[in-house]
């Protein structure tokens, strides 16, 4: 028998980790025709705003008399006062969330899950690779990095999109191109418009513009729709990057966000609190968490 | 541990002085079913009975509740009435399936709900008499040592009393009449004996050992898909397993008004919604991926995390699935790479 410790059981004052805060949408404008974006306060302006996340991160969002589910924080910790969310319409929760108006609340809690190792990713250099509404959560990590600009190396940021339009963010993007402190690289697939000045083709097209990359030096982080993972992983494993510098995040199913309702689970761990970010090492051994399936018999 | 004695004929007596700290609840049988039910006295429990249908599970996370009443106001936790509840006659897989339970409610992120109902609800564990649908002796979990407030060895005449907690010697000061501390040659010896007989009982063999290596090398396996060929999807076997916690959410609506409540519920991961995502994509859309992930989490990764499977060898999947997909007939299939008839 183990040696009895003093233990208390009394409750704090409201530690329910399942009770949304309110927050008030204060800024909601289109970034695409079904795509959103939104920025929210807390209610409460003595409440704290949350600025203790990371990028990386996520938060559960209810809509009243709808539901709750998950959705990657887009602002950055270093521009504290408003949470940032770009968000699709895709089901029924977005379709409602999609009715509300500016100064209309939703509830929020979080903010939950690992985030990108900052700490480990200071003074190596940083290959960003998004593909569509992948953006939503790397833009937390491209702001942050441009915020914090001496702590890291070399940033390169290579983002695609099927079209000008769709191209999320599109003019904040542009601007950084004027930068002269990243690289920044941006394709589309087809410009019906004709006014695309940039890259055409894929994101994976994107890499024979890199230049010469310190491989071993170099933290990846790559975000987008499940099928471009196969294709991007395998130009920056190509490049030399170490399979445990190329980091994803991962989206699933959740309910709860804390590790309870098993939504999330792939083999042993849960999404929403050992993720949502894990290395390509990882997807190599866990053969469900970019959904490979038993007939994947890839090595590489 | 602090281990007492008492008298077999005293234990209506005791029952009914703790009565006074909550309700009473034990197994007792209608028909060839075994539930728990409110009791008011041992005479209406039956303790020869093996296992209940549903685990003492539902007592600490029932199958539905209400977390939050809100508005447009916002979110406010329902403070449900919480009964003190003491159970008795739970066999020592069942605690070892709260064990588990506690370590994913009460850890990280400790989940009010069921610390409330964990704190208002003790434990009272009996020995058992296996059956030949009983595994424990295969998953470790055949005797307990903790997680109970008290624990009964049945020896014939007498109960050895293991006090696990303080709440349980609680129990045990509002009748120190019927208790003692003179435990003797015969008590060691008897004991000894029980424990023999136990594992004398077990008619089913099951070897778990080398599990996480067989589910690593099996994932691919066609054995997945032959269960899968048979599963119905009806995922009883998660409602009726002590150690399946998942739950689904859903926000209820007062009709006319922007208010309602945020209902719990258990869910199953053998059902085809469980891991989809808003735009439609599933990422476990065969049966056969669903099927994997509850026995890999039983079997494989609780053992890599843990050491010990999820699995309290209960034996109420063996009983319950209508198909024959459990715990014995899967890992049986694995090893042999052959699904039984």
């Amino acid at each position: 028998m183990k040696k009895m410790c003093v233990v208390l059981n009394e409750r704090e004052v409201d530690d329910n980790p399942f009770k949304p805060k309110m927050y008030r949408i204060v800024r909601r404008y289109p970034l695409t025709n079904d795509v959103n974006f939104f920025q929210a306060r807390s209610v409460d302006p003595d409440e704290d705003q949350m600025t203790d996340y990371m990028p990386g991160q996520f938060i559960m969002l209810s809509v009243i008399g709808e539901g709750e589910a998950p959705f990657c924080i887009s602002s950055t910790p270093s521009r504290p006062g408003l949470l940032e969310f770009c968000i699709r319409k895709v089901g029924t929760l977005t379709d409602s969330l999609f009715e509300l108006k500016e100064n209309q609340t939703i509830g929020i809690r979080g903010p939950y899950g690992n985030n990108f190792p900052i700490e480990k990713m200071e003074g190596k250099d940083i290959l960003i690779v998004a593909g569509g509404l992948g953006v939503a959560p790397l833009r937390s990590l491209l702001l942050y990095v441009l915020d914090n600009r001496d702590k890291f190396g070399k940033l390169t940021y290579l983002y695609g999109a099927r079209s000008p339009d769709l191209m999320l963010f599109r003019e904040e993007f542009m601007q950084l191109k004027e930068r002269d402190d990243l690289h920044c690289l941006l394709a589309v697939e087809m410009d019906e418009s004709g006014t695309w000045k940039e890259k055409f083709g894929m994101v994976t097209d994107l890499f024979k513009d890199l230049g010469p990359i310190d491989a071993t030096n170099t933290v990846a982080v790559v975000c987008g729709p499940p099928v471009m993972y196969k294709f991007v992983m395998q130009h920056v494993v190509n490049l030399g990057v170490p399979k445990h510098q190329i980091l994803m995040t991962l989206e699933r199913r959740m309910k709860c966000g804390v590790g309870k309702c098993g939504h999330c689970a792939i083999e042993y761990l849960y999404t929403c609190i050992d993720g949502p970010v894990f290395s390509w090492w990882d997807v190599l051994h866990m053969k469900e968490l970019i959904g490979r399936g038993a007939s994947d018999k890839t090595i590489a | 541990m602090m281990i007492l004695k008492m008298k077999k004929d005293d234990l209506p007596a005791f029952l009914d002085s703790i009565k006074e700290w909550g309700e009473l609840w034990g197994p007792t049988k209608k028909g060839d079913r075994v539930n728990f039910s409110k009791v008011d006295s041992l005479s209406q429990m039956d303790l020869k009975a093996t296992r209940t249908i549903i685990p003492p599970k539902k007592f600490l996370y029932p199958p539905r509740f209400t977390m939050f009443d809100y508005d447009q106001d916002g979110y406010v936790e329902r403070k449900g009435d919480v009964p003190k509840r003491i159970l008795f006659g739970i066999h020592p897989c069942d605690i070892h399936g709260i064990m588990i339970m506690d370590k994913l409610f009460l850890e990280t992120y400790k989940d009010p709900y069921y610390a409330e109902r964990r704190e208002k609800t003790l434990l009272l564990g009996h020995t058992c008499i296996p059956d030949d649908k009983c595994m424990c002796i295969a998953t470790g979990t055949d005797f307990i040592a903790e997680g109970f407030d008290l624990f009964f060895s049945d020896l014939k005449m007498l109960y050895l009393v293991w006090v696990g907690s303080t709440k349980g010697h609680d129990l045990v000061r509002m009748r120190s009449d019927l208790f003692s501390r003179d435990l003797g040659k015969n008590d060691i010896l008897n004991y000894t004996e029980y424990r023999k007989w136990k594992n004398s009982q077990f008619k089913t063999q099951v070897d778990l050992t080398g599990m996480p290596d067989i589910f690593e090398l099996g994932y691919g396996s066609p054995v997945w898909d032959q269960f899968a060929d048979k599963c119905l999807s009806c995922g009883q076997c998660t409602m009726v397993c002590p150690t399946c916690n998942c739950y689904n959410t859903v926000d209820e609506v007062e009709l006319g008004a922007l208010e309602g409540t945020r209902d719990r519920f258990w869910d199953s991961c053998m059902f085809r919604e469980y891991s989809v995502v808003a735009g439609g994509s599933n990422f476990r859309e065969k049966r056969a991926d669903r099927l994997r992930l509850w026995y890999t989490h039983k079997l494989q990764a609780y053992i890599g995390e843990f050491g010990k499977p999820a699995c309290v060898g209960c034996g109420r999947c063996v009983v319950t699935c209508p198909v024959d997909i459990n715990v014995l007939s899967v890992s049986t299939a694995l090893k042999e790479q052959e699904v039984g008839k």
